[in-house]
């Protein structure tokens, strides 16, 4: 039985596996404390990661599986391998994608080499030049752009400081799960005063680990600096593990800003199940854009806790929740200080039985004074069968604050796409008009290019030709 | 025909029956009005023509051009060159004035149709658009808010009409396009459709009021009532209709 499908992704081209041989067993299938050592092992980690891993799995194992949210009954972990097999280089292979991703693919135009990138079957070495060229350019600036492996080798006492601070493994069972087995992921740290003026991605990075089923990121924003990180793309993700579970974790040292935009569109089988979670200090500003396409559930709530006066959050997502998928998403902003702010945007688009929920918290603690927020939750729900819901959750311990709070569900009405089609536009064309222009607060956020793509799929989801 | 023929049209919504056998020959190059009392079903006709998915054709023909047009959907049905002012334009988000009328065009474009006579390039779209907005009484910021969204009663009406010069049909079907309008914009609109006026294009201006048919001139009209054309006749039946009522109708 090919076990390849179920493995844990690591970074295979930056290990040299040969020497580790001896090391290569079949694993049983779910998680144990052997094989949390082995990854270990495996990576030439320091004590110290071996045993925060360690606890981690102990936390794992102890936490129950969280109710609150979407319904993860599916996802059974005795049935993941975690076992890595060195001499699988590639993990998945072109033929296990399914047709449909591979359609999706044509029809955004993705060049072949990119295409098997994206599936994770393939790394995309035609962008090793920009990269190279890119890291030049940051290295001049003292900026660090690794994965979080290799930075873990390279810079073991800066990532010794940071690392699981901000998501602690005891956060919920997931983070304590990918604590336990993370690998890949991104590592960057930007000196103080610097500000990168070109967003760094993910995608540029040559490895496939990038995309693996628990990666790891660390963005560590020194006083004054600027960065904007862009991961994953509007394409759709490939992957045969059927749990993706990463932790992103910021740090935005005063003055600093922040900016991590996402758009990922998952393979229909994925079990989404992400922490993110940035801290800000005085006047340090994060700014999570968040674009959810695709997965079978997706549970995701970028959080910023602002610390210090006159810290700033901003969030900004958009989930579409097409045939047989729960986007359960949302925001937490926890204002710990006084003249605090922060501004939530949502937006959902359900379709075909999709199901979209919004959850999210505000809290403000006693003494917090002349704090501002502003929360904004739109739904759209395109037809009978599909299904929208708002969780907001508030905590307010502090009566000199200014809060807002703002909910609306819309449908679009038969009567408005006859009004739209009468003047020539195809009924699918006219669909994506309108859900275009609802999810409008999003995409003027992104890189041109992202927004150009994002666009062409919700067309693309709105001729019902994907999935 | 060339124009716009529709065959013993029974139409009903929601399991009640609205259109009873109704006959009407349209002509391309005329103008043509159907008046009626509320209730008589000319809206109803108006969205049947366009391809409204609530209204369902029980038996009968629509033919334009030659065509049977009720398999089309809406947008197959601008194509061929038809367009419906609607009594009560939808408001939709998200979309600018400008930007939406620019993708229709496209869209026109690109199933062919009169594609000589459209703007090559949205500069030039643009242009046309900023020059028929000032015509209809719009301002330059008028274009770029949202279609429909938070536009006067008036307003909607005279976006409807900038449509109809920029997407440039053969035959449209403008229902109660009158209302709401004060009587500067009602002179405003009627001279924006006798502008038309052409052997290449036809109209069917539906209407209750007789105030619109001051300005533009009909070359045929029809009385409707309960479902049916009752009565036809030229611009004297709208002064008879004036006069008695619709009334009279009751037994024809």
């Amino acid at each position: 039985m090919d076990n390849s499908k179920d493995i844990l992704t690591i970074d295979l081209k930056k290990y040299d596996f040969r020497d580790e041989v001896e090391y290569v067993y079949t694993a049983p299938k779910g998680l144990t404390k052997k094989i949390v050592e082995e990854i270990s092992h495996l990576k030439e980690e320091p004590e110290w990661m071996r045993e925060f891993r360690l606890k981690a799995l102990d936390i794992f194992l102890k936490k129950p599986m969280p109710k609150w949210g979407a319904d993860l009954s599916g996802v059974n972990f005795d049935e993941i391998s975690y076992y890595v097999k060195p001499t699988d280089r590639k993990g998945t292979s072109w033929d296990d994608v399914p047709d449909y991703i591979k359609k999706t693919f044509e029809k955004l135009g993705i060049p072949e080499a990119e295409r098997k990138f994206l599936a994770g079957v393939g790394a995309q070495y035609d962008s090793e030049v920009v990269y190279h060229n890119i890291k030049k350019d940051l290295e001049k600036k003292g900026v660090i752009f690794l994965d979080t492996d290799t930075a873990l080798k390279k810079y073991p006492e800066l990532f010794k400081e940071y690392f699981g601070k901000v998501v602690p493994p005891t956060d919920n069972k997931f983070a304590a799960l990918n604590s336990a087995v993370w690998s890949g992921g991104s590592f960057i740290y930007v000196p103080p005063g610097v500000h990168v003026d070109f967003p760094l991605q993910a995608y540029f990075r040559i490895n496939a680990a990038n995309i693996g089923q628990f990666e790891r990121t660390l963005i560590i924003a020194d006083e004054g600096s600027f960065v904007h990180y862009i991961e994953g793309c509007t394409a759709p993700t490939y992957s045969s593990y059927s749990l993706h579970s990463a932790v992103v974790e910021i740090i935005a040292k005063r003055g600093a800003r922040v900016r991590y935009t996402t758009i990922q569109n998952w393979a229909h089988n994925i079990y989404n199940l992400v922490t993110k979670r940035a801290v800000a200090y005085q006047d340090a500003v994060v700014e999570w854009v968040d674009g959810n396409m695709g997965s079978k559930v997706t549970m995701k709530y970028p959080c910023v806790i602002m610390k210090e006066k006159g810290a700033r959050a901003e969030i900004i997502s958009v989930a579409y929740a097409g045939k047989g998928q729960h986007q359960d998403t949302g925001a937490k902003v926890i204002h710990l200080a006084p003249y605090t702010s922060s501004r939530v945007i949502s937006k959902s688009i359900s379709k075909d039985g999709g199901r979209a929920s919004y959850r999210g918290l505000v809290k403000i603690i006693k003494g917090a004074k002349g704090v501002r927020s502003n929360v904004n939750c739109d739904a759209l729900i395109l037809d009978e069968k599909s299904r929208s819901d708002t969780y907001p959750y508030m905590e307010i311990n502090e009566e000199e604050v200014d809060i807002g709070h703002e909910a609306s569900v819309g449908r679009i009405s038969e009567e408005e796409i006859f009004y739209l089609t009468s003047r020539g536009i195809p009924e699918s064309e006219a669909l994506a008009l309108v859900v275009l222009g609802f999810i409008e607060p999003l995409t003027k956020e992104l890189p041109m290019e992202y927004a150009v793509e994002l666009n062409r799929l919700i067309q693309l989801e709105m001729e019902g030709s994907i999935g | 025909m060339e124009g716009l023929l529709i065959k013993d049209l029974h139409v009903s919504v929601e399991g009640k029956e609205i259109l009873k056998g109704l006959n009407l020959s349209l002509e391309k190059g005329k103008i043509h009005t159907i008046m009626g009392p509320n209730g008589s079903g000319k809206t109803t006709l108006g969205f049947v023509i366009m391809g409204h998915p609530k209204y369902k054709v029980e038996k009968g023909e629509i033919i334009f051009k030659g065509k049977n047009i009720l398999e089309l959907p809406p947008d197959e049905r601008a194509s061929l060159g038809l367009f419906l002012g609607f009594q009560y334009p939808y408001e939709i988000k998200g979309i600018t004035f400008q930007h939406f009328v620019w993708r229709s065009i496209l869209a026109l474009k690109e199933k062919k149709r009169n594609g000589e006579r459209f703007p090559k390039n949205f500069i030039e779209f643009k242009k046309e658009l900023r020059k028929k907005a000032e015509v209809l009484g719009f301002d330059e910021k008028f274009i770029e808010r949202d279609l429909n969204v938070g536009f006067s009663g008036g307003e909607k009406k005279r976006a409807e009409i900038l449509q109809m010069l920029l997407l440039k049909p053969e035959f449209v079907i403008l229902d109660e396009i009158d209302s709401g309008l004060d009587i500067d914009s009602v002179r405003v609109v009627a001279e924006a459709i006798e502008s038309l006026r052409s052997p290449e294009f036809g109209a069917l201006l539906i209407t209750h009021y007789q105030r619109i048919l001051n300005y533009v001139r009909p070359d045929k009209v029809y009385v409707m009532y309960k479902g049916q054309i009752v009565k036809e006749g030229g611009f004297e039946l709208v002064e008879e209709v004036e006069k008695t009522g619709y009334k009279i109708f009751e037994n024809s």
